[in-house]
């Protein structure tokens, strides 16, 4: 058991203590465990999974951040985070199509970076509501 | 003394007045819930980026990064933080007095403003300023998109070589009845978190596992340091200028009570002496039908 926050710049997502994290480090998912060695990292956009002291299982999306464990203690700076009940399947479909859109405009005048930035996001966001409806059903 | 009338015209006028202030200071009593509660959902996340640039500077030793350059330049600007909307008290002169002071403090530095908010903007328009830039339409909102902009526009200055310090002048919220002005150096970052770390021992002799190394995940994590900053001070401000709204508000109704009252009086007095006029009227007039 270790002790686990993730706090994005809007909120405090999570606060407690858990058995097991697993999170989008930036080369590859990593899993972290108790008593795990000190380590920071930066993730990517992801999938985090939780899974806390009564073996229940969470999931959240999150878009880029940083994790640091120490002491049994790991901390996610999430630029944006939320757990994927909570995501607005509509709205993310929509926020989808919109990042699509804006790529295939190809007129200069786009950031580039961000609008694949965007898609990332987007297409994260809408694959973890789906796959979490799936494990429900 | 004035006629009866025009005391109960003024009586209404000043009601009228009364109800527009005592409406403002609970709108922005309302908005100042909000600009807290958004400050105090930020606050941890501000803390434990600290923590952690703290935990990586003293596991990687030093790092070089444009934000720590320290440049022998004498060119500053000077980011101010004022309210889009007026009514709101000592708050805008609060932080224009200040700024003056600063440049007027350093006749050596070549001191360029960056004004944000609308007060600020119409208040050195006139004057003889350098600006270099400014930002409008907070409109007492906080908006994560704006002060993405302005930390862009700020960084990309210093990293430019256009000015070599960046700091800010903006009310520091410490709680709802008590604002201060502050001065914040932005960039180049001072590494404060480098001091902290002597408190905590222990974890300085821990070995970290950094994934990639410490210099990559610094260059992702200042920039994101940075915007925590900016994001700080100005969600500091929006605070500040509710709370000082609220009560600057919140003493006008009062004294529109007050004032409510003194003319209540008057028209109270007006009023006896105009009966006691018609009544001497009538019964002098009496009188003179009698002899």
């Amino acid at each position: 058991m270790f002790k686990l926050s993730i706090v994005s710049p809007e909120r405090v997502l999570y606060e407690d203590d858990v058995e097991s994290l697993v999170a989008p480090g930036i080369d590859g998912y990593l899993g972290i465990l108790t008593n795990h060695a000190p380590l920071i990292t930066s993730l990517t956009t992801g999938k985090i999974e939780i899974r806390d002291v009564h073996k229940k299982e969470k999931i959240a999306a999150i878009s880029q951040g940083f994790l640091e464990v120490s002491n049994n203690t790991a901390t996610i700076l999430a630029d944006a985070v939320e757990f994927a009940e909570e995501i607005d399947l509509s709205r993310a479909e929509s926020a989808l199509d919109r990042a699509k859109k804006r790529l295939n405009m190809d007129s200069g005048d786009i950031d580039l970076p961000r609008a694949r930035n965007a898609l990332i996001r987007a297409k994260n966001r809408v694959r973890l509501v789906k796959q979490v409806k799936q494990m429900n059903r | 003394m004035q006629s009866l009338r025009d005391i109960r015209k003024r009586i209404r006028a000043v009601e009228s007045t009364k109800q527009i202030t005592k409406t403002m200071e609970m709108v922005a009593a309302a908005r100042l819930r909000k600009a807290q509660q958004q400050i105090e959902s930020f606050r941890p996340y501000a803390k434990k980026m600290q923590e952690m640039l703290t935990h990586l500077s003293e596991a990687s030793g030093s790092v070089e990064h444009p934000y720590f350059e320290q440049r022998e330049g004498n060119k500053v600007a000077l980011v101010m933080v004022s309210s889009d909307r007026g009514l709101c008290g000592s708050y805008n002169s609060n932080i224009f007095r200040r700024a003056n002071q600063w440049v007027a403090d350093h006749p050596d530095l070549d001191v360029g403003l960056l004004l944000v908010g609308k007060k600020a903007i119409n208040f050195y328009k006139r004057r003889d300023y350098k600006i270099l830039n400014s930002f409008k339409d907070f409109d007492g909102k906080f908006d994560i998109g704006k002060v993405r902009e302005i930390t862009n526009y700020l960084s990309e200055l210093f990293i430019s070589g256009d000015v070599d310090r960046i700091v800010f002048v903006y009310t520091a919220f410490l709680s709802t009845a008590n604002f201060k002005i502050a001065e914040m150096q932005f960039l180049p970052i001072k590494a404060e978190f480098e001091a902290e770390a002597e408190e905590e021992e222990s974890s300085a002799a821990r070995e970290y596992i950094f994934e990639p190394d410490p210099e990559t995940i610094f260059k992702q994590l200042l920039p994101s340091y940075a915007l925590v900053l900016v994001q700080m001070a100005i969600a500091d401000a929006i605070a500040s200028e509710h709370g000082t709204r609220m009560l600057a508000m919140g003493s006008a109704t009062k004294n529109a009570g007050e004032m409510i009252d003194h003319l209540t009086l008057q028209r109270n007095k007006a009023r006896q002496a105009s009966i006691t006029n018609e009544l001497l009227e009538i019964v002098s007039g009496a009188e003179a039908l009698n002899k």
